[in-house]
């Protein structure tokens, strides 16, 4: 009797593997049944891919911009005959400039390209003006509308250069930029590895951020509690199936950055998955932590998404450049874990294997999750409050 | 006062004691509204206020020497390494120790001198092309400036044709101001509509919603009592954006106030009827969260905060008409950059209007009819 | 270290556990010390809040001690947790199933994670599903049985494995009496053939009275321990029968006695009244004959009771309605012709049909399961019936809801009040809810925390309170706008025996003053309580008439009949056997 006890006591000290494979068919089981996990896991992403890829683009497209020419003289409709060729503009011809104005103030023009009445007699002089007014509320619009309408004019006038038809006159220098791994400088290309980043933190965190707290809320805990099981068996079987589902979001993901938006895969796809995997712990880690310290679902959901899914958009360096924010917030970004995920997966969709660089985000994702981990399980003790 | 006014009442009150009294649910309604428009007000730029570039000079010549000054000059420009060969180029960039590389070839100072014109590389880490795009632009103003002087200094002329900008409502072309202003809309829609979707749920899941349904409390009675608080606290978080937006990053307000919350308003009720509607349609709370989630990620992705409408393809712009925080950030940002008034805005307004007309009536009838 | 004990099972010595709430130090546990031998089952009885729970989680485990120790099969709880956990087996009062498993997953889950061989498994699930009658449903998700086949399924969890000893915590609240009894002989069947060693908290004194040994607690201490003949003791020569020599009815009766000073308890039982006296002699009442009887040990336990100095008595437990509403309307109140409830191919409730009269008190009975809260839930308004009609304050519910609310009073089965909102909030905002105003509002809410005893409390927030308190709440909330029917869903539930008696005394003044009561319950004797009874089975109305009539019915069938459980399970047994024949024929 004494004997057999002490064995089995001996052996509940480690980690058995009966009680985990139960634990884990029973979390996968309950993953299955409940809708709305499937709604998040899978229908989510799907969503998310598609709302992404095609919705969240910076290329600008058909902006409708006034050309506005109080020059009737043919030298001054040439130059603007650019304007309709280009794709970005979506040219509304007018004469007057205050009828401009007003399309303008009414936000139904992005921008105004402007002629005087004066502009053939200038130019003959070799010194005319196009005025470009921009609708400024939108920066970033503004100043591609402002480039593209440079180039449009640039062109026209390297042609007339080329004719003959006007004196040359170099800039003293002259810049010929190259954009490295997105020569056809596509916002899909660093925006679709971005949404990765984004699914993964979703999947991870908000699924495991219910399911503590769901434990708790439901009083299952209790019965379980008081059997052989330990918290790292607990910890462990609920990763494994969200982990599980999270790899089906990723495979989502990388095959429709392949053959949906056509995003080149320069560096090892065995890396992508590698690294993604560890990223994934994080995000599970961090739920399972909000949820096994927080013991609420209303809660825990709203602190997953104020602590990993927000901060993932809007301070990895996903969208929004670091260089420019004050330093305490580039610390904080410097803390967070999607952003050395953002960093890697950019890296390895776009430039290749760049060792250094991904030596870094691995290793520092791989403490993190270590932490995360072990934070959890902490919290995950088998005693009620 | 009448009975039935008089009932609603008590349920607004109650409604805004039960949110208010918890001193968790207070922490997660307004501080990260608060600590949300601080960091994102910082974050959400595509300026750079720091272009760490890396310079290989091939020509180390007085002309190249003063062309480099003149980067380091400018305050954005911070030179992080200098280069000895273009085998270099590929590692600097591919570790991001500098997002530019400055190429000055060795004919640089003889063909400015001869009048042929000197060509500058610029090579740019595409990772983030919207980056990539903005320093390439920081560069050409850089080289703008250093041509006009060059050219006064020897006499040349001006390029025959120029082109003038200027750009209205935001001189500087400064980011922070367009997006922190949607910021009082973008964040206010987030724990609006989640707590007007987590209202009726949760009454359902606690079964004290059956205790409101055999008291003389109407559908409608119910409606406005489970509408208006969740109006009042989205109308409160939008005014701590507003108050962070005006005072703490300083970005002048335009427009008139009468016209920013009336425009608030209609928008918080739009969402806190997709909210109820929401919540009249889900049985738990975890249902009620997870669908007002999947609705709020296309809603915030779909209404022109991080890009534009104008660039999403035509079958998602359609689609954009039914979300209410795409009017919401028009209005915002037309009143608060533009002075925008009612006049203007009337075409953002009724959409608004009609949202809150549909899902209200909605989420009324859900109250009785959808029973376990 | 300790070898296992061989004759305790459980041994507590000066035990206390204390919690913090708003500031002040709660004792759960004050000093507590008790044994529990092997091989025996013992109860452990006492009002609301006692610490029966505390005890029980200390004994799994789940909670340390503050003071003193805690020895479960000989081992230190404080020290041998794991080794403690490894030989004993708890239901928790929620045994938390995992709704979204089958019956057949929750229990393999359990297997798995004690470790039981297959070999060993095989068997124990063929006696499992035997004994709890689980077997032809085995695939059936654990979220879609009914409440006793809930609570059996978690005992079957608990159970997959032989413990050394078995702790259950109220494990037949909110059970039927079918069920109720199923599970006890289960208990009883695993600690007479296997010698398990169980540990059992209930408010049932019918349970307790199977006990070997009880320990009742009161207010965190040891009240008294023995064996129940022990504890009956103190009732006997106190208890007696109590007969009306006049047209009266029991709960008349009960509530004339309960209200005399010198009467401990009183509860109606077939038609007369069972009365515990404090002195070992009848009482002189006006036309009341006295007959002394063999005491139990629910009135050993009052007996005890009453002597602590803390206990409130039933009788403080008045309403005091405005005169004006009481003979208003209809005599009929409430009038339901067969009416039929669908959800898609389930027939909840199927052709029912019974009116109740204005002041009469009237129990829906049933097994779980059987269609009482569809019933309840359409003559409330909350669900509209798929067919037939139904008035209730002599307004049809499918034109006037709305109309027929303002007369209506509704207690749910579990705790539906504001749990973040204090108990003066929650009572402010259903009164401002039924359109009362100023002064009247003050007046009603005031009223509500007097007679329902809450003003202590007023200021906390209603879901910290003990339960006892919530479900005086609940009513005392359905009731501030007087209503002319109320309508309460299993109102004493999981209470003790105390709260019990209190709640049917304010049943019986409201029922005085003419308001109409619709009650269900799962304690059988509280039918007595009513002027008449339905009894309910798989949606169809089974009996309906006084509790003497129903009864009769079930005498009529055979059976033998002494209390109203009997008559009740007979009732149900024989409608169960003819549809399994009718079913079997066609």
């Amino acid at each position: 009797m004494s004997a057999e006890s002490l064995s089995a006591s001996e052996h509940r000290r480690g980690v058995s593997k009966q009680r985990l494979v139960a634990l884990i068919r029973k979390e996968a089981r309950q993953l299955v049944r409940d809708k709305s996990n499937v709604m998040v896991g899978l229908f989510l992403p799907l969503l998310l891919i598609l709302l992404f890829g095609y919705g969240l683009s910076f290329d600008v497209r058909d902006a409708p911009v006034a050309l506005v020419t109080e020059d009737p003289s043919p030298t001054a409709q040439n130059v603007l005959a650019g304007f309709y060729l280009s794709p970005y503009f979506a040219p509304v011809p007018l004469v007057s400039l205050n009828q401009a104005i007003d399309l303008m103030r009414a936000g139904d023009v992005d921008a105004i390209v402007y002629l005087r009445s004066d502009f053939s007699r200038n130019l003959a002089r070799g010194d005319a003006v196009v005025q470009v007014l921009l609708h400024g509320t939108d920066p970033n619009r503004a100043r591609a509308l402002e480039a593209f309408a440079q180039g449009a004019i640039a062109q026209w006038s390297a042609k007339r250069i080329a004719a003959g038809e006007m004196n040359r006159a170099a800039p003293p220098i002259t810049i010929e930029s190259r954009q490295w791994f997105n020569e056809a400088n596509n916002s899909r290309f660093f925006l679709v590895p971005g949404l990765v980043v984004v699914i993964m933190t979703l999947n991870g965190a908000l699924l495991t951020s219910l399911v503590m707290a769901r434990e708790w809320e439901r009083g299952t805990l209790e019965a379980l509690f008081v059997t052989p099981v330990n918290s790292t068996e607990i910890v462990i079987a609920k990763l494994v199936p969200y982990f599980v589902v999270g790899l089906g979001g990723l495979v989502l993901c990388l095959l429709s950055a392949k053959f949906l938006f056509f995003v080149p895969i320069r560096g090892s796809l065995a890396l992508i998955v590698f690294t993604s995997m560890i990223y994934l712990l994080v995000s599970l880690g961090l739920g399972l932590l909000i949820s096994a310290a927080l013991k609420n679902q209303f809660l825990a959901c709203q602190v997953a998404l104020i602590v990993s899914f927000l901060p993932a958009l809007m301070l990895s360096g996903f969208i929004f450049d670091l260089h420019s924010v004050p330093s305490v917030i580039r610390a904080i970004s410097r803390v967070l874990p999607a952003t050395y995920y953002v960093e890697a997966l950019q890296t390895l969709f776009l430039a290749g294997n760049v060792a250094p660089l991904l030596v870094r985000d691995i290793a520092a994702l791989s403490v993190v999750a270590v932490i995360l981990l072990v934070a959890a399980r902490a919290n995950t003790r088998k005693e009620l409050a | 006062m009448s009975a039935a006014l008089y009932r609603t009442v008590v349920l607004i009150k109650k409604e805004l004691v039960a949110v208010v009294k918890d001193p968790r649910s207070r922490i997660v309604l307004f501080l990260p509204v608060l600590l949300q428009s601080l960091l994102f007000g910082y974050a959400a730029t595509f300026d750079l206020n720091e272009v760490p570039y890396a310079l290989l000079d091939q020509d180390r010549s007085a002309a190249s020497a003063r062309f480099v000054a003149q980067l380091d000059g400018s305050p954005v420009f911070e030179r992080v390494v200098d280069l000895h060969n273009a085998n270099q180029i590929s590692d600097v960039i591919g570790t991001k120790r500098a997002i530019l590389v400055v190429q000055i070839p060795d004919d640089f100072e003889r063909n400015m001198l001869s009048g042929r014109g000197a060509v500058v590389q610029v090579i740019t880490d595409g990772r983030n092309s919207n980056t990539a795009g903005v320093a390439a632009s920081y560069v050409a103003a850089v080289v703008e400036r250093f041509n006009a002087a060059w050219n006064r200094e020897h006499d040349l002329p001006d390029a025959p044709l120029r082109v003038e900008t200027r750009a209205w409502y935001n001189p500087t072309l400064e980011t922070r101001w367009y997006m922190i202003p949607t910021l009082i809309a973008a964040l206010t829609m987030l724990q609006t509509l989640m707590l007007a979707a987590l209202s009726v749920a949760r009454e359902r899941e606690q079964g004290t919603f059956d205790q409101l349904l055999v008291t003389p409390l109407r559908p409608g009675e119910i409606l406005v009592g489970k509408a208006i608080p969740p109006i009042l606290i989205g109308i409160t978080q939008a005014t701590i954006v507003l108050l962070i937006a005006r005072y703490w990053f300083g970005i002048p307000f335009q427009g008139s106030l009468v016209t920013l919350y009336s425009a608030l308003l209609l928008f918080t009720t739009a969402c806190v009827g997709i909210g109820l509607a929401v919540s009249a349609f889900s049985l738990t709370m975890q249902q009620a969260m997870l669908y007002s989630f999947v609705l709020l990620m296309p809603m915030m992705l779909l209404s022109g905060l991080a890009s534009a409408i104008d660039n999403m393809p035509d079958a998602l712009q359609y689609i954009t008409l039914a979300n209410p925080l795409r009017y919401a950030i028009e209005m915002v940002r037309r009143i608060y950059l533009e002075g925008a008034g009612f006049d203007v805005l009337v075409h953002q307004m009724w959409p608004l209007v009609v949202i809150a007309a549909i899902t209200l009536p909605t989420a009324s009838w859900l109250f009785r009819h959808r029973l376990t | 270290m300790a070898e296992p004990d061989t004759v305790l099972a459980l041994e507590a010595r000066g035990l206390t556990k204390r919690f913090a709430r708003d500031d002040t130090v709660v004792f759960a546990l004050d000093d507590i010390t008790f044994q529990a031998r092997r091989g025996a089952l013992t109860a452990l009885v006492g009002p609301d809040g006692a610490g029966k729970t505390t005890l029980l989680r200390l004994a799994a485990c789940l909670m340390r001690a503050d003071e003193g120790s805690i020895f479960v099969l000989g081992m230190d709880a404080a020290t041998q947790r794991q080794a403690i956990q490894d030989r004993i087996s708890y239901m928790p009062q929620r045994f938390g199933l995992y709704e979204d498993l089958s019956v057949q997953e929750n229990l393999d889950l359990y297997a798995d994670l004690h470790g039981v061989s297959h070999e060993q498994r095989a068997e124990r699930y063929a006696r499992l599903l035997e004994m709890t009658g689980l077997g032809p449903f085995r695939t059936r998700l654990a979220g879609k049985l009914s409440g006793g086949m809930k609570q059996k399924l978690g005992l079957a969890c608990t159970l997959v494995r032989s413990p050394e000893l078995l702790l259950l915590d109220e494990p037949t609240v909110g059970v039927d009496p079918l069920s109720r009894r199923e599970l006890w002989e289960i208990v009883v069947d695993l600690v007479e053939r296997d010698g398990l060693s169980v540990v059992v908290s209930t408010s049932y004194m019918d349970e307790a009275e199977r006990c070997s040994h009880v320990v009742v607690l009161h207010e965190g201490r040891v009240l008294t321990r023995g064996a129940p003949d022990e504890i009956k003791q103190g009732a006997r020569g106190h208890t007696f029968i109590a007969t009306s020599t006049i047209p009266q009815t029991a709960r008349a009766l009960q509530a004339a006695l309960i209200d005399t000073p010198e009467v401990v308890d009183a509860v109606p039982r077939g038609g007369k009244v069972r009365a515990v006296i404090r002195e070992q002699r009848p009482i002189e009442l006006p036309n009341v004959g006295f007959e002394s009887v063999e005491a139990g040990l629910e009135d050993g336990l009052m007996m005890l009771l009453h002597r602590q100095a803390s206990t409130r008595s039933a009788s403080a437990a008045m309403l005091d309605l405005a005169p004006e509403r009481r003979n208003a309307g209809p005599e009929i109140v409430i009038d339901v012709h067969d009416a039929v409830r669908k959800f898609g191919d389930f027939i909840a409730v199927n052709r029912t049909s019974f009116s109740v009269r204005r002041g009469e008190v009237f129990g829906l009975l049933g097994p779980n399961g059987a269609g009482k809260t569809t019933t309840f839930r359409m003559l409330c308004g909350l669900l509209p019936a798929t067919s037939g009609k139904l008035h209730v304050a002599g307004v049809d519910l499918r034109k006037a809801r709305a109309a027929a609310r303002q007369n209506i009073g509704y207690v749910a089965q579990k705790f539906s009040l504001y749990g973040d909102l204090t108990i003066r909030e929650n009572l402010e905002f259903f009164a401002g809810a039924y359109g009362l105003r100023n002064a009247r509002k003050r007046e009603r809410v005031e009223w509500a925390l007097e007679n329902f005893d809450l003003r202590e409390h007023a200021s906390d927030a209603a879901g910290t309170l003990p339960g006892g308190f919530q479900r005086r709440l609940a009513m005392a909330a359905a009731l501030l706008h007087e209503p002319q029917i109320l309508f309460l869903d299993e109102p004493t539930s999981g209470a003790d025996p105390l709260a019990r008696r209190e709640f049917w005394r304010r049943i019986t003044s409201l029922a005085e003053q003419g308001t109409t009561i619709v009650v269900t319950t799962h304690f059988m004797e509280e039918a007595e309580y009513c002027d008449r009874i339905m009894i309910q089975d798989a949606g169809t109305m089974l009996a309906l008439g006084t509790p003497e009539e129903v009864r009769a019915q079930a005498s009529a069938g055979g059976a033998v009949v002494d209390t109203m459980e009997d008559a009740f399970i007979a009732i149900v047994e024989l409608a169960r056997q003819k549809a399994e024949r009718s079913g079997a024929a066609a």
